[in-house]
């Protein structure tokens, strides 16, 4: 299911705090042991010195892109692979559409991948008769529920073991009281079967190794390994900002990804795929193809300042660690990335206006910066996309008269102290009530008490 | 040691004795102290909310009216935070410079009697408190400020007890809180409900203290907030004789 959109973020983030308590819960156990994960298993290695290559392979990668994408797509094709470039969404969806066509899928398995969601694929396929079953068990939970993914790597984190144990006493008969071991087990019989009557798999990809056009997976289920070799047709959908250059870099790539996703030192199953079945071999799909996504891409990378996005990894470590995201999880957010990382690429992948008001989803607590393993400015970034908004005119008109009336007061003491003056006298009960636009504040709060005489008085009358 | 005190706008406001206090302490280590005629906001207002025209002009008038200051030092992380890495960016050229020269001798209070001062113990009036130290996001991560408050604070006698919280956003953020009201609130919330039993919270950050007393007071709690400049005052003083706990 396609998210709603960001510009209800205030009101679904609200309504998501004061009705579902139970998310957040979830949401915060669940971040707060992912990122306790991730600090463990940085502590075992020289992180800064890793984050630091991972940040500059990956502007290397992106500042080279055009020569990297034709050297992976020779290599790609070298290997037996059909390629495919797809500008936009509908691009990728009509890529899609041929290969199901020409090969007459009726059933096709996922293996978790964020592209597809951002894509629609799944209601795209369904629209063409094409039944998809998702793999990966928090995605498989979240498309019974028909819920967009809630969190970048846990696309089930807001959910509790109680709300899965009605979901699969209802869908697959599992006793009211079975344990969490139980319930994985029931899912795993209910998908082997889906694995061996699909004619597709789709993937995404966490990396492209231009050099050998090898495209990598991480994952714990197996359920990536199954959905790309199983099923007689692969369909890998990669965003051209997941090219390395050389096959040496994933090893470094996969590692501090899995470190900063879940703190593992590598995935439970790594896959390095590099082309359909051989002749020589007994496993594998008989047909693979690679669609090269830009979906927007292209323009966040012209962007000399957005474009610092582009490197992210999808690790999930900037929404663990986010103070905003731990109220609320992924869904309010209504775009298919969330938290900090989502709050500075929707405004690049959907437009600024039609991202409003992710920029403003943050506190600028810096938290997400600490850990993110590419390095990402992600402050600075949701600064750069709030100047932008206010240039662009899509702030309200009330917010763009305060301010110009502060930075008025701002250079001029008599004022600034008379303005402070009227605030105090503002925040009496009497004035609040005259003064509604104080009302984002104390909806939720005391409002805050006024020191009777301001300091700069104080000092003329002289401190002791 | 001549020190600039610019008490922020919030602090001139909100934290009026908290500034008195700090103007103390300063003078108690063997600073001269000043307030510069003039002075109003840093612009961080403006700069948060995306306004970086605005913010700029505020930060020019709090240059000019620092002028060639020895030290400047502010009662809060974040508007020392602001001065610090965000003021010189707003400008070019000579007033860049200017800025950068000011940037390099601008100090958040805790950390200028540590740091500068080289005080770490100022007197034992906070024996027998029990304290939980609120990591203001910017003095944590924009000034490194680590230890030095809880160094100040434990130097006077004080217990700072563990918080697990302690050094998460307390859901301030400026604009955010009045734009996002709820979710601000909420982040308060995983603040002070994993709160241990204290005496009171305190911080550098007058901004951060507004919000959580903000939100304790709406949810009728008693814990008391203090700011760290009238703590560390209370230290020296009970032992000097010029003050006793409250």
């Amino acid at each position: 299911m396609m998210p709603d959109g960001p510009a209800g973020y205030p009101e679904r983030s609200k309504r998501s705090i004061r009705e579902q308590p139970g998310v957040r819960r979830a949401v915060s156990a669940a971040t707060r042991t992912f990122d306790g994960g991730r600090e463990a298993a940085w502590r075992e290695i020289d992180a800064a010195r890793w984050r630091d290559w991972l940040r500059d392979v990956k502007r290397h990668a992106l500042t080279h892109l055009d020569r990297y994408l034709e050297v992976a797509e020779r290599a790609m094709e070298r290997n037996g692979v059909r390629v495919h470039w797809a500008e936009t969404a509908a691009d990728a969806l009509d890529v899609l559409d041929g290969i199901v066509r020409a090969a007459g899928v009726k059933r096709a398995v996922k293996a978790k991948s964020m592209l597809t969601e951002e894509l629609g694929v799944n209601a795209f396929l369904e629209s063409h008769d094409v039944t998809v079953r998702e793999t990966d068990l928090g995605e498989y939970i979240i498309q019974l529920l028909g819920q967009p993914p809630s969190h970048i790597v846990g696309p089930a984190i807001h959910l509790s073991v109680e709300d899965c144990r009605q979901l699969f006493a209802r869908v697959l008969g599992t006793p009211p009281d079975a344990t969490p071991d139980a319930l994985a087990a029931a899912a795993r019989a209910a998908l082997r079967t889906e694995f061996l009557k699909a004619d597709l798999g789709i993937s995404g990809g966490n990396f492209l190794a231009a050099e050998t056009g090898t495209v990598a997976l991480i994952e714990n289920e197996g359920n990536i390994r199954l959905s790309t070799s199983a099923p007689r047709i692969h369909v890998a959908m990669v965003g051209i900002e997941k090219l390395v250059p050389r096959f040496v870099d994933l090893s470094a790539f996969l590692q501090l990804t899995s470190r900063s996703a879940t703190g593992q030192p590598i995935g439970n199953y790594v896959s390095l795929i590099q082309g359909p079945r051989g002749d020589d071999e007994r496993d594998g799909p008989e047909e693979m193809h690679v669609v090269l996504v830009d979906n927007g891409r292209t323009r966040v990378l012209a962007d000399d300042r957005a474009w610092e996005a582009l490197r992210c990894v999808r690790c999930g470590a900037c929404l663990n660690i986010c103070p905003v995201y731990r109220q609320t999880g992924g869904h309010p957010y209504g775009f298919t990335y969330s938290g900090p990382i989502g709050a500075i690429l929707a405004p690049g992948l959907l437009g600024l206006e039609e991202a409003m008001p992710l920029p403003y989803a943050s506190s600028l607590c810096g938290a997400c910066a600490d850990v993110c393993p590419v390095r990402i400015p992600i402050p600075d970034l949701l600064l750069y996309w709030r100047e932008r908004a206010v240039e662009a005119g899509l702030v309200p008109s009330a917010e763009r008269a305060a301010m110009h009336g502060f930075a008025v007061a701002a250079e001029r003491p008599t004022l600034f102290h008379l303005a402070g003056a009227a605030l105090r006298a503002a925040s009496s009960p009497i004035g609040r009530r005259s003064l509604p636009v104080l009302g984002g504040w104390t909806d939720e709060r005391l409002a805050p008490s006024f020191s009777p005489k301001p300091f700069h008085r104080l000092w003329r009358e002289g401190i002791e | 040691m001549r020190v600039s005190f610019f008490s922020t706008c919030l602090g001139d406001r909100l934290f009026a004795d908290a500034c008195v206090d700090a103007v103390r302490l300063l003078r108690h280590v063997g600073a001269t102290v000043e307030v510069p005629a003039g002075l109003t906001c840093c612009g961080q207002p403006a700069l948060n909310a995306g306004y970086a025209q605005e913010a700029r002009r505020a930060a020019r008038h709090t240059l000019e009216a620092l002028g060639g200051a020895d030290w400047v030092v502010l009662p809060s992380g974040s508007c020392t935070a602001m001065m610090r890495h965000h003021v010189p960016e707003l400008f070019e050229g000579e007033e860049r410079r200017h800025a950068e020269a000011l940037a390099a001798r601008t100090y958040e209070l805790s950390e200028f009697l540590v740091r500068v001062a080289g005080v770490e113990r100022l007197g034992t009036g906070l024996s027998g408190r029990r304290v939980a130290y609120h990591h203001g996001c910017h003095a944590l991560r924009l000034l490194g400020e680590h230890d030095e408050p809880l160094r100040l604070l434990a130097g006077a006698g004080a217990e700072v007890v563990d918080w697990r919280a302690d050094r998460e956003c307390c859901g301030f953020g400026g604009l955010f809180a009045a734009k996002l009201p709820a979710v601000s609130a909420a982040m308060a919330d995983a603040k002070l409900d994993s709160l241990p039993d204290v005496h009171f919270v305190t911080s550098a950050d007058g901004g951060c203290l507004m919000q959580l007393s903000g939100r304790a007071g709406r949810r009728l709690l008693t814990t008391r907030f203090r700011h760290l400049a009238s703590v560390l005052w209370e230290g020296v003083g009970t032992s000097v004789g010029l003050r006793t706990a409250p």
